[in-house]
């Protein structure tokens, strides 16, 4: 397998197939999750150095064969192993592994080792799932684009000139270019579903509380999520459910049920929605979205009602305030939990040389160790957040907040759920934005409402632009604990596509670096 | 307009603890004055609409006032810059201006 792997890029066929695929035969010993894992490594190998993809901070093959060879001893002794054990999956750097760096993307924490491991991949490793590395993103998951990393800037599978989306550009990118099957995002304003809409894959932000987040390093701590990134929406749906749940480690974690996703998601494969009621955002065209994005919508949305649904036009007039909400808060809140990054108990330190106060080596530490847009982001968080402007910022942004979810819970009374492009362009090239903070922004315009509402919402691909050829991602969004309502629109969606003619390959043409580049 | 000056981003940046450059300053005055121009749009919004900090529905998350396991001092240490005697040590933090 290695020698004809190596001559295909890694380019095994363990590398493009799905998750419970995968989970399947591993489970039925037609392949043990070494040689899976071996492949992922290969393909990693092959495309991910410099000049590639560069989805991976950090890979463990060591670990992650040795946890790969327990799962076959699992499986040949006979004991039950759970539904993805022996699937390797890749971790966003910005949630805690005591066997690996934690580095969030950031020279503050560069080479750091967290004493813990975060719950979520806790609970990866117990159930049987292959931790292969740590990606990268946008530094503190702050951007649109991994181009804030300061390990470099992940490439998009489809085209290696642009972005990947962000900040979960690293997980994204690895499950687009086959390097894993599933990988752990995290989503503040969008960085799970952006970066899955422009790789042409499935990413679901879970409603706010029903994953925990207890080792994920705090953003904006009122609208941050884990959630799954995956290949096909029932993949998603199976990590979903192996990272959810209730932990008395996070304080808002819910405590109650997590919804159906898995059984959600296999009954919506079988292609009916009949009476479910699907309303398009009317907000979210027009001005600054792109021809061939909205295109893709609309079919999108035409299958939709051909598979059963009742589409309607719904108005969320408050949703025009959601960006500049989110561009208060979670900079507000950044700004405070960025505090912790203070050079005396862990991370780096400079300056220290006997002469100067704790407040002058704090002062030179975070401004070496933080990039620009953290800092943007903690001086515009301390300013909304200063006496004088507590008021007219911040305390807006709160109210804005209300009005955002008024107009949510208005629209599904009337709606099951709602539709809109994940994203209003495709990917753009790298550098395009990155001297521009507000057009930058603008990448999260779609998803913002969803994290400040902490609703559920998932990104599904739906075919490529016909302007320029990448992938775009349809929006679903549910209410708050009924996440299993987008993934059996989703997977319906999905099935439907899978059957047209023009499906597309699932993973896009990637050569291996060497010979290529 | 917001009219963020270079002057408020010094003051700023002395409070979020950042030393940063002159001409970061430039950059950060430019920049830090469009976005809160942009996102000043919410100050729109009646001031009759109540606040939403969050959105889970739930105050006062308490465990039970129990004895758990801590991480060994030798780990929590670990990470550290700099530790002495089995605790952090710092830089000087008496006789500072502020």
């Amino acid at each position: 397998m290695s020698e004809a792997s190596a001559a295909t890029g890694g380019q095994s066929e363990l590398i493009s197939l799905d998750a419970g695929e995968l989970a399947r035969r591993i489970h039925a010993r037609e392949v043990s999750s070494v040689e899976v894992t071996r492949a992922h490594l290969e393909r990693i190998e092959a495309v991910d150095g410099p000049g590639g993809v560069h989805a991976f901070l950090h890979v463990d093959a060591e670990g992650a064969l040795a946890a790969a060879e327990a799962v076959d001893r699992a499986v040949a002794e006979g004991g039950p192993v759970s539904p993805l054990a022996g699937v390797p999956v890749a971790v966003k750097d910005n949630m805690t592994t005591t066997d690996m760096p934690t580095t969030c993307a950031s020279a503050i924490l560069d080479g750091w080792r967290p004493p813990y491991d975060a719950t979520v991949v806790a609970r990866l490793r117990a159930a049987g799932l292959i931790p292969l590395g740590k990606t990268n993103l946008d530094e503190f998951a702050m951007g649109s684009s991994t181009e804030n990393s300061a390990f470099g800037t992940t490439r998009n599978p489809w085209d290696l000139a642009r972005i990947p989306g962000g900040s979960g550009g690293g997980s994204s990118a690895a499950v687009a270019a086959g390097e894993a099957p599933l990988a752990l995002g995290s989503d503040t304003g969008g960085s799970i579903r952006q970066p899955g809409a422009v790789t042409g894959t499935v990413g679901v932000k879970p409603t706010y509380g029903t994953v925990s987040r207890y080792g994920l390093v705090a953003f904006s701590s009122s609208l941050d999520q884990i959630g799954p990134c995956a290949r096909s929406v029932l993949d998603a749906a199976l990590l979903h459910e192996v990272i959810g749940g209730h932990d008395p480690r996070d304080q808002t974690s819910v405590d109650g049920p997590l919804p159906p996703v898995v059984e959600a998601a296999l009954a919506g494969a079988r292609g009916d929605l009949a009476g479910v009621r699907v309303g398009i955002v009317t907000q979210f065209s027009g001005e600054g979205y792109q021809p061939g994005v909205l295109a893709a919508f609309t079919d999108a949305v035409r299958v939709l009602g051909e598979l059963g649904a009742d589409v309607v036009e719904v108005s969320c007039p408050s949703f025009s305030y959601a960006l500049p909400a989110y561009y208060l808060i979670a900079p507000s809140e950044a700004s405070s939990n960025l505090a912790r990054f203070d050079a005396m108990r862990y991370g780096l330190r400079v300056g220290d040389d006997g002469s100067q106060s704790t407040d002058e080596v704090m002062s030179q530490t975070r401004e070496k160790g933080f990039g620009a847009e953290v800092k943007r982001r903690i001086m515009i968080g301390t300013h909304a957040l200063s006496a004088g402007s507590y008021d007219a910022l911040y305390g807006k942004a709160l109210k804005a907040r209300t009005l955002i979810v008024r107009d949510f819970t208005a629209a599904f009374e009337t709606c099951d759920v709602l539709v809109s492009p994940t994203t209003p362009t495709t990917a753009f090239p790298i550098g395009e934005r990155t001297d521009d903070p507000l057009a930058m922004y603008l990448a999260d315009l779609c998803t913002i409402p969803s994290n400040l509402a902490g609703n559920a919402a998932l990104s599904v691909p739906c075919g490529l632009a016909a302007d320029d050829q990448l992938p775009v991602g349809m929006q679903i969004m549910a209410p708050a604990l009924a996440d299993d309502r987008a993934y059996r629109v989703a997977a319906a969606y999905e099935t439907a596509r899978a059957s047209a003619s023009d499906a597309g390959p699932r993973i896009p043409e990637l050569r291996a670096l060497e010979g290529s580049r | 307009m917001s009219d963020i000056t270079r002057d408020d981003v010094a003051h700023l940046a002395r409070l979020a603890r950042l030393a940063v450059t002159d001409d970061e300053l430039d950059t950060f005055s430019r920049q830090i004055d469009a976005i809160v121009d942009t996102v000043s749009a919410v100050g729109d919004i009646p001031d009759d609409i109540p606040p939403t900090a969050q959105v889970v529905p739930r105050t006062n998350v308490l465990r039970p006032d129990t004895t758990e396991p801590s991480l060994p001092r030798e780990t929590a240490l670990a990470g550290a810059p700099a530790a002495e005697e089995g605790r952090f040590r710092v830089p000087r933090i008496l006789g500072e201006e502020l």
